[in-house]
């Protein structure tokens, strides 16, 4: 159970990060590594709670005291078994989660929250380093044959636990590689692409049959797959990007985030792009709507990519840098957070209402902006613009990184009929769709959230689908309380 | 306010007649000579009436519990009284005389009257003729004459062939039992209305239900001058219920019990196992006509009076008989003789002992005696008079005898006998009774040629020591037996490593086994009972040298024969087996010893069918082996595969061990069991509870073994983890049935201390035979697929999807975990509804705690409300601020919590009225004054638990409540530690200790062994502040109601039924999980057990136990609390958040802690447990809204308000069956279903009344005064009403030294000088009894013979037990010889004594004993602080002395010379000594002598202050 007196005596400590100088070379990642002993007292900082909030915290339901403990006592072996029994793909997590579990450390009520997330990675860092990471295939077939639709985080964990409960399972992808988000979306910077295809190459050792370069619904259509497949999951995430409609929106220079981040990422393989469609920040004044993390990782990748300066506006207000009462511990609050793109250099802005883009030569050139009073009405916050603070800021380039509006509705989803519910997201009664047989898993069904979400949506989705096929499942569960 | 009932009512809801239980005091006066006279008659109803305070009376007080006397025949009397009637009797000896209770319809009696006189006549003898027992009616109470029984007596003589009074007896016992059985045949059976109280020629007994005072003149016979004996036994009951019950008074036909018997249903069922063996030359074929021998529906003592006579006429003389079925501790005893040891061990082949407190006076109608049990539990005291009269008593002074008649004076010791042989006209001492009966017999002889003891067998060659499975196999077989990673980390880890019990906190919150979605193992559905008031726990570390672990195996034979045979049994160290021990006993096959192993798996698939059939076959088998000749049965799981499952092995047992009993074969063979199931504690004591006699957990010991290949423990090898393992479970079987009060393994085999809950009526009936099940629940189907769940996790799940043990989530909340009420959403939600006073957010909470109907947990969870009252607008319900008065914190001490959480709770609750309690830690004295804010800090509810930490006058009267926690609902019947790195300055100042020094807080309170002692200290509390309600804590178990109807009777204001799911500050998980029952089942029997009794008006009745939202306290309410705690809840209003880890000092949110730098996190607010109060007071309006009440107080009892929530659909909860809980007693409308009354504490009758009148100069202008009163024994708790006037007059200093001097003459009643406050002296001539000094708070006490007695006051006794029980600080001196446990818990007095029983100065943590003689065993057990001195003349003390945390040397230093010179200076000055006077004469001759005790931990602190004991005591008088 760690230490007994361990987070009285140890600090909190974090790897330092590559100099901001040197990283934006380079797409690499940036955290340093931190020796094993220093990561190991940082495992003893764990309380092993009677009730661990982390536990909770975590969309996944990782089992964090127990390999918290493991690590404390240098069993990484047992602890890599811990942590797969929740998550399927620590290596992600462990990288770009948020770290929800942090902020419901007991140790966050008055003290530092214990490292979990590093603790993550390490574990699965270190049993891919010492090889333990094998292919599981399943002893038994069961003779069922299973679609996954979409390979973003959902759709690989899905796959991979209904391939190891002894389905024959076929990924389908849209784009020429798989990974979804992980690999087209996520900068190489904080998650890097052989660590995505290490995993799918177990996968696949595993017996999952991957076609990419086919949309679902266009590509194949929706009574092939149901003659091929005993049963289908959709995990094709949200992909419907929220717009902005204001005057100028037409003009040339202001793209979506998801046009944009993608990009990189194939340039970083080695890809040939067409340059008509090339977007790039290099040399450019550049303008991020939206202050979460897609906004975060436009900003990390504009700055690479060479821009001259960068702007980050958001609507709401600026968030406290602690806590206060209404955001109670151990709930996730609203605070102002840092990433390592943050530190990369950018402007933020906040309260911040975007009024119109104006150009020339239909190319942005302007983007006209107006501050936002928020004030609470009615138990909500409402905005109204502050007379007189008009204001207008010069930019070559605009990323919308303004959310997700639920499932691109064509192809399988209307092929199929699928209710959606009020927020177009597929609707499913314990995964199933409103057709038998069709399940919906992670950003599909729950809307735009974060990759441990994702994750947890597919392994969950496996179960329900496995039950469907066999009558009964004994792949693990991790339920929400 | 009276009940309808005409005798016992019978079993109904919840309440049931058998767990009635009783106390009471017990007495004889015997002529040593056997010279008869009326005289003797005389003294002992005279003895009877001094012990009348010990009995207690129900609703009506004209009623008492029960009274009578057992004589010898009266042949005069009788004789005189036959001739008036017609008819002549034989000579004196030579008829026999029966007492009969006979129904009172004249139809039904002559019924009775005729099938008797048939029986007489064909047994060959002749009815004399009947004589009705002439009885006054209206010397009893209302209800008692409800009940009155025609009493009638019968005259018999006897055939020529019956000679001699052994063969007439003999005669006499066939017809009565046949007589019992023909009526039972007639449908007549019913002990209330027809019943023997005696059938004798040498004895007869007058009993009834009656006060002691009402006795002789309800039956005038007794005042008959020609009424004469040599003899008189007498004895005053103090029953727990109140009904009607002739019957139940004492004394039975051989004896009269004080005392309870824990492990009656083990003896009876062993009883009846042995029944077919039964083979008697005395009787011949008659033997058949005397089963069964046990009456059904008698009481303990009615039992153990059924054994006792038996064996008597099977040919065992009666001290032969007692010390079968009541050894003395003889298995530790190094000094015994080895003839008395073999005479034990050959008997224990033979009977189990009948286990617990007993005092027991028995008498064959010529040899009178009385015996302790092996704990001396109970008060003995006896006087023996120069002109040849012995009078025995639970008190001295119950009998005027002139001081300078007095020879000696004596007490029963534990374990001893005493008795006197009126034909021999002697006393026989027990050495010499004992050493008789050793010699009966070459038992040594015997012993050695056939028991046979596990080492004595061949080694096993070849048997691995641990099991290696291959592969995956270790783990497919751990999920099989439903292993979780929590066993491995939370139980064998600990178990392994140190050998030690594992430890948890804050109770419990996880669903009921029956309620749980996780299959449970089969143990879960069962909890431990545990002792309560009506007997105490023991303990079993520091009074280890009781407890034994010792058990034998085999075949049993006819009881009433002795030869070598009999002992041809396998005798075992302890239950737990390693496999190589196994493996011995598997090959045993010698002549008598054979053993023959069963498989005990079924083919999983045929579920339940299959599971049933299993165990037919498997009973089936076990009866062919034992026709076949073996005599130990191994029941052995071992081969689990993909296709077999096992049966869960508590079940196999069960079945094997009911089945044989029911076969009558039972005894024929012993069982032993080989699972890989068991894990636990509760495991092997389930298993040893219902009949195995060994387990062997092999899987248990492959998983250890596993841990330490993977490195899951490190630096222990295989053999030393098995060993700490077996150790580690040893010690828990002891402690679990030491919480019941049995001290031996042996007893608690089969005892079957437990209560199933949630299991059907037919696998309780076939398998777990007489076990109390109150709500039923699930049957062999849901047995069957919670096995195959588990074996299907085992044998279907690929190890490649999940790889590792389920993760169990019982003792920490995991997601895919057992569901726990409190959990990350709960707690979060109410925490930031108390600090954001946002009542929305409170009602979320309660919403996620209430609807639990995902995941049901609680009894409550399957009731729904159900009135069919109008309901009232909200605004017309009473307002919370009233409500709330009714809201207690729990007993949390400073100590297991610190300051700022103790305090913010204490004014949380006085900011509204509610209350708080200190918990057993003391309370500073700074917190008696109200803070410059208005605040206080001042816990209303004063506790006085076990230890007495902090218990002075001055801290009692600061109370408004002052609450005896009797057990606590974590840990019932154990007591606790503050280890002593908790123990800072502060505490230790609070509790009158020494930084440093660890505290032991021992299982009972020393001055409660039964319900009379609990009366005692209630009274004692009542005068200790006469403006505090008194409280009694109890843990809800089954017979908890019957418990709190004796505490209504004993004079609580309050009884407290608390959850056995309340949390704490640390506890062996075994008992956090297991042991007592939820409070929805204790307050529903309580409150219909008192309603029945008709004493619900006169008690409040309260109850906690993870009550979390108004909807918890309606129901409470409607079930018949009217006041309710929070503890858990209102620490988590506080900011805990159930790390669980209060055990370690290490809680990080500041409150389970004393850390400073933790302390200071602390982050509770007063107003955050105010905002928990006021809100669950709201939620509660509401309810009472809905439901039609305006106030609380109406609301109380109606259960009908409550209804089965049918929509629960729940697989296995569907089969709870709640009627019992939600029954209402039938009783008329005005029986009141909520307290209305006052208890009468009878306080206007105390001698305090005139001394404080006397005492005025000196209370109102403190100037000194002088008393001089003469005093009785039943002038009990004298002094503590003026100390209480002093403390409150004076604070915690009192008056200065002697300014009030009382001087008394004469036998002073109990709690002589309780908790006497500074400045009073009491200078007592002549002796006390029980808990003399007890909590003396700085008076002074000197006790001495009369000038007029003769023997030398050094040899005998001068006060009782339990004396200077956690006194804090003054003096005392006592001239003669103190029983046991003489300043137990002492912390602060310097006493002086000549003499000293068994336990002497135990778990004492300060203050100065001096010792002048001899100290009986186990000295200075648990003793962490302090120091004593023993003269040793012997030097012999130190075989004496408990080792365990002293160390003995001489009295090396100047100071410590001359402060105990000083001592027993005063010693000779206030007692005029001879022995201070001779010592002093000598000083530097019998310095020497002196040995010093000194607790090891003690002197290392006092050595790392640089303090010596002088600075130390100084400091602590200055306290």
């Amino acid at each position: 159970m760690g230490k007994i007196t361990g987070f009285m005596e140890i600090k909190r400590e974090i790897p330092s990060r590559r100099p901001v100088g040197e990283r934006l070379k380079d797409w690499r990642e940036f955290d340093l590594k931190m020796p094993e002993d220093k990561l190991r007292a940082q495992g003893a900082r764990c309380m092993d709670c009677g009730i661990p909030f982390c536990h909770k915290g975590c969309p996944l339901g990782n089992i964090i005291p127990d390999w918290n403990d493991l690590i404390y006592r240098g069993r990484w072996r047992e602890a890599i078994d811990r942590l797969h029994a929740t998550n399927n793909f620590p290596e992600f997590t462990g990288r770009i989660c948020p770290a929800p579990c942090e902020e419901a450390c007991v140790l966050n009520i008055n003290n530092d929250p214990v490292t979990i997330k590093l603790i993550e990675k390490n574990i699965i860092d270190h049993a891919w380093a010492e090889k333990w990471i094998k292919p599981l295939p399943p002893a038994r077939k069961s003779g069922k044959r299973v679609a996954v639709v979409g390979s973003g985080p959902a759709g690989l964990a899905c796959a991979q636990q209904l391939t190891r409960a002894g389905h024959s399972v076929t990924l389908y992808e849209r784009s020429d590689r798989v990974g979804g988000l992980l690999t087209y979306g996520i900068p190489d910077f904080k998650l890097e692409k052989w660590i995505v295809n290490r995993r799918v190459e177990q996968m696949k050792a595993e017996g999952l049959e991957i076609v990419t370069n086919c949309r679902v619904g266009i590509d194949i259509h929706a009574d092939e797959m149901r003659s091929k497949y005993d049963a289908i999951a959709l995990t094709m995430g949200a992909t419907k990007p929220r717009d902005l409609q204001i005057p100028g929106r037409e003009l040339k220079g202001i793209h979506f985030a998801m046009d944009f981040l993608p990009q990189q990422n194939k340039r970083n393989f080695g890809d040939a792009l067409e340059p008509a469609s090339e977007i790039t920040a290099n040399g450019k004044r550049v303008v991020i709507l939206g202050g979460g993390d897609t906004g975060s990782d436009c900003l990390g990748t504009s700055n690479r990519q060479g821009a001259i300066v960068v702007h980050q506006f958001e609507l709401l207000p600026m968030p406290p840098e602690k806590r206060t009462d209404d955001m109670p511990w151990p709930d996730w609050p609203m605070i102002m957070r840092t990433s390592s793109s943050h530190e990369e250099g950018v402007q933020r802005d906040w309260s911040v209402n975007t009024s119109r883009f104006s150009g020339e030569n239909g190319a942005v050139k302007k983007l006209h902006g107006v501050r936002l009073n928020w004030k609470p009405d009615n138990g909500r916050m409402v905005m109204e613009q502050i007379q007189g603070t008009d204001f207008e800021i010069e930019c070559d380039l605009v990323l919308l990184a303004l959310g997700f509006l639920g499932p691109e509705p064509d192809g399988i989803i209307s092929e199929l009929g699928l209710k959606l519910d009020p927020r177009s997201n597929v609707q499913c009664e314990n995964y199933m769709s409103s057709v038998p047989g069709v399940f919906a898993a992670g950003d599909t069904r729950r809307g735009q959230s974060l990759v441990v979400w994702a994750i947890w949506e597919g392994r969950e989705a496996a179960r329900a689908v496995d039950a469907y096929l066999m009558g009964e499942t004994f792949l693990p569960s991790s339920p929400e309380l | 306010m009276m009940h309808n009932y005409r005798s016992m009512p019978k079993k109904q809801g919840l309440y049931d007649p058998a767990h009635e239980h009783d106390a009471c005091g017990v007495g004889f006066v015997v002529n040593i000579k056997g010279e008869r006279s009326h005289d003797i008659v005389a003294k002992g109803l005279q003895v009877l009436d001094n012990l009348t305070h010990r009995g207690a009376c129900g609703c009506d007080p004209r009623t008492g519990d029960g009274a009578g006397i057992l004589s010898q025949i009266p042949h005069e009397f009788f004789a005189n009284e036959a001739t008036r009637l017609g008819f002549k009797l034989p000579a004196a000896g030579e008829y026999g005389v029966g007492q009969v209770f006979f129904p009172v319809d004249a139809v039904k009696r002559k019924e009775c009257e005729d099938a008797f006189e048939r029986i007489v006549n064909e047994e060959g003898q002749r009815l004399l003729g009947w004589r009705d027992v002439p009885v006054v009616e209206s010397a009893c109470g209302d209800i008692a004459r409800r009940g009155m029984p025609a009493i009638r007596q019968v005259f018999i003589a006897f055939s020529p062939e019956v000679k001699g009074v052994e063969a007439i007896e003999r005669k006499l016992y066939v017809i009565r039992k046949r007589a019992m059985t023909e009526a039972e045949r007639l449908g007549l059976f019913d002990p209330e209305l027809f019943y023997f109280c005696s059938l004798s020629a040498l004895t007869v007994v007058y009993k009834g239900q009656l006060i002691s005072t009402q006795l002789p003149q309800f039956f005038p016979d007794l005042l008959n001058d020609a009424f004469k004996s040599a003899l008189a036994m007498v004895h005053q009951r103090f029953s727990t219920n109140t009904f009607p019950s002739w019957d139940r008074a004492h004394p039975y036909r051989f004896m009269s019990h004080n005392g309870e018997i824990n492990t009656l249903r083990g003896n009876i069922n062993w009883m009846v196992a042995r029944e077919k063996l039964f083979s008697s030359p005395l009787f011949g074929d008659d033997i058949k006509k005397l089963l069964p021998i046990v009456e059904p529906n008698g009481s303990d003592s009615a039992t153990f009076d059924n054994c006792l006579e038996l064996l008597i006429r099977t040919g065992r003389s009666i001290p032969h008989a007692v010390m079968m079925m009541i050894p003395e501790a003889w298995q530790n005893d190094r000094q015994m003789s080895d003839s008395k040891r073999a005479f034990y061990d050959f008997h224990s082949c033979m009977m189990e002992p009948w286990d617990g407190p007993a005092s027991i006076a028995f008498t064959d109608g010529i040899r009178i005696g009385a015996v302790l049990d092996r704990n001396g539990l109970r008060p003995s005291r006896y006087t023996v008079t120069k002109d040849g009269l012995v009078v025995m008593a639970s008190e001295t002074g119950v009998l005027d005898i002139a001081p300078e008649n007095v020879a000696h004076k004596g007490r029963l010791q534990p374990g001893r006998m005493f008795l006197i042989d009126t034909a021999l006209g002697r006393i026989v001492q027990d050495e010499e009774i004992k050493e008789s009966m050793a010699a009966r017999q070459p038992y040594r002889e015997w012993l050695d040629s056939s028991l046979v003891t596990l080492e004595s067998l061949p080694e096993a060659s070849g048997a691995p020591a641990v099991d290696y499975f291959e592969g995956d196999e270790l783990l497919k077989q751990q999920q099989s037996f439903g292993y979780t990673i929590e066993d491995l980390k939370m139980i064998l880890a600990p178990m392994a490593t140190n050998g030690q019990e594992p430890v948890g906190s804050m109770g419990t919150d996880t669903p009921l086994a029956v309620l749980s979605n996780k299959p449970q193992p089969l143990y879960n559905y069962f909890k431990q009972l545990f002792a309560q008031v009506t007997n105490p726990p023991i303990d079993p570390i520091r009074e280890e040298l009781v407890t034994s672990t010792e058990t034998t195996i085999g075949a049993e034979d006819n009881l009433f024969e002795e030869s070598a045979r009999h002992c041809r049994q396998l005798q075992l160290k302890q239950p737990i087996l390693t496999n190589e021990e196994l493996e011995r006993i598997k090959r045993l096959d010698i002549e008598g010893l054979r053993t023959v192993t069963l498989p005990t798996l079924y083919r999983v698939a045929d579920g339940e069918a299959g599971l049933r059939a299993a165990l037919d076959t498997l009973c089936r088998r076990a009866s062919d082996a034992i026709e076949s000749g073996y005599t130990i049965i191994v029941l052995s799981d071992r081969g689990v595969n993909a296709d077999q499952a096992a049966i869960p092995a508590l079940l196999a047992t069960g079945a094997v061990h009911h089945h044989l009993i029911r076969e009558g074969t039972r005894t024929r063979a012993g069982i032993v069991v080989e699972s890989g199931e068991p894990r636990e504690a509760m495991h092997f004591c389930l298993l040893v509870g219902y009949g195995a006699g060994a387990v062997n957990p092999y899987l248990a010991y492959a998983t250890m073994a596993g841990m330490i290949r993977d490195g899951q423990l490190r630096d222990i090898d295989e053999d030393t983890a098995v060993h700490n393992f077996v150790k580690a479970v040893g010690k828990s079987i002891t402690k679990v049935a030491s919480k019941m009060g049995i001290s031996t393994t042996q007893s608690y085999r089969g005892a079957q201390i437990f209560e199933a809950i949630g299991l059907a009526e037919d696998v309780i009936d076939k398998y777990f035979t007489w076990t109390p099940s109150r709500v039923a629940g699930v049957g062999l189907d849901a047995i069957a697929r919670e096995t195959a769940e588990r074996h299907t996790y085992a044998f279907k799940v690929a190890v490649n999807l999940d790889g590792d043990l389920d993760v169990g989530g019982q003792y920490q909340w995991r997601r895919a975990g057992e569901f726990h009420m409190y959990n990350p959403n709960t707690i979060a939600r109410l925490q930031h509804s108390v600090r954001s006073g946002n009542f929305r957010l409170f009602k979320e909470y309660t919403k996620a705690v209430d609807e639990q109907s995902r995941s049901l947990a609680t009894l409550r969870s399957l009731l729904k409300f159900n009135s069919s009252r109008p309901p009232v607008p909200l605004e017309q319900v009473e307002p919370a601020s009233e409500i709330v008065k009714r809201f207690k914190t729990g007993a949390m001490s400073f100590g297991s919590i610190g300051k700022e959480a103790h305090e913010n709770l204490a004014i949380a609750m006085n900011r509204i009225g509610g209350k708080s309690n200190t918990g057993e830690g003391g309370e500073d004295p700074a917190r008696f004054v109200r803070d410059a804010n208005g605040d206080f800090r001042r816990s209303a509810i004063k506790q006085v638990a076990s230890a007495r930490f902090g218990v002075t006058s001055h801290y009692l009267v600061n109370a408004d409540e002052l609450q005896i926690k009797m057990a606590q609902g974590a840990k019932p019947g154990e007591g606790g530690q503050l280890p002593g790195h908790k123990v800072d300055d502060f505490i230790a100042k609070i509790r009158y200790s020494t930084p440093g020094v660890g505290l032991i807080s021992p299982p009972p309170h020393h001055d409660i062994y039964s319900i009379e002692d609990l009366a005692q200290l209630i009274h004692d509390l009542k005068n200790s502040n006469n403006r505090a309600r008194i409280s009694v804590k109890l843990v809800a178990e089954v017979g908890v109601g019957t418990i709190a109807a004796g505490v209504a009777k004993a004079k609580a204001d309050v009884v407290l039924i608390s959850g056995y799911d309340g949390g704490t500050g640390a506890s062996p998980l075994q008992s956090i999980k297991h042991a007592g029952i939820p409070w929805e089942l204790g307050l529903a029997e309580t409150q219909q057990t008192l309603v029945m009794n008709g004493l619900r008006g006169r008690i409040h009745v309260e109850t906690d136990g993870q009550l979390k939202t108004g909807r918890d306290v309606a129901v409470a309410a409607l079930l018949g609390a009217e006041e309710f705690g929070f503890a858990s809840a209102a620490l988590v209003a506080s900011g805990c958040i159930m790390m669980r880890v209060c055990h370690l000092n290490t809680c990080p949110v500041g409150i389970a802690t004393q850390d400073p730098v933790l302390r200071e996190k602390f982050s509770g607010k007063p107003e955050h447990v105010v905002n928990f109060m006021m809100f669950i007071a709201d939620e509660l309006r509401e309810y009472m809204a809905q439901l039609g009440f305006r106030t609380l107080a109406e609301m109380v009892g109606h259960v009908e308000c409550l209804d089965a929530n049918e929509a629960i659909a729940h697989w296995k909860a569907r089969n709870v069956d709640l009627a019992n809980i939600l029954r209402r007693p039938d009783v008329g409308p005005d029986e009141p279903l909520h307290c209305i009354e006052l208890q009468d504490h009878g306080l206007d009758k105390a001698l305090d009344n005139q001394i404080i009148e006397l005492a005025k100069d000196a209370l109102e202008h403190r100037k000194p005064v002088e008393i001089h009163l003469p005093i009785r024994n039943v002038n009990r708790t004298v002094s503590t009403m003026l100390s209480a006037e002093v403390s409150r007059r004076f604070g915690a200093e009192g008056l200065p030294p002697y300014t009030v001097q009382i001087h008394l003459n004469g036998s002073a009643g109990q709690s002589f000088g309780a908790w006497l406050a500074p400045g009073i002296a009491l200078h007592l001539e002549g002796d006390a009894n029980d808990y003399c000094g007890k909590g003396l708070s700085g008076g002074f006490i000197s006790v001495r013979p009369p000038k007029e007695a003769t023997f030398k006051a050094e040899d005998n006794i001068i006060i009782g037990n339990v004396a200077l029980y956690g006194a804090t600080g003054g003096e005392a001196f006592f001239r003669g010889v103190a029983g046991e446990r003489f300043a137990v818990r002492n912390s602060g007095a310097h006493a002086v004594v000549e003499g000293v029983g068994d336990h002497g100065c135990e778990y004492m943590t300060r203050g100065l004993v001096v010792v002048l003689g001899k100290t009986g065993r186990n000295f200075a057990a648990g003793m962490s602080g302090g120091v004593a001195y023993v003269l040793d003349e012997d030097g012999s003390f130190a075989s004496r002395c408990n080792p365990g945390m002293v160390e003995l040397g001489p009295i090396d230093s100047q100071d410590e010379l001359k402060q105990l010179h000083a001592l027993i200076v005063r010693h000779g000055q206030y007692t005029q000594s001879e022995v201070a006077r001779r010592i002093l004469d000598k000083w530097d001759e019998y310095t020497r002598k002196f040995v010093r005790v000194l607790p090891t931990e003690y002197r290392m602190v006092l050595e790392r202050q640089h303090l010596n004991m002088d600075s130390d005591l100084a400091r602590l008088a200055a306290v």
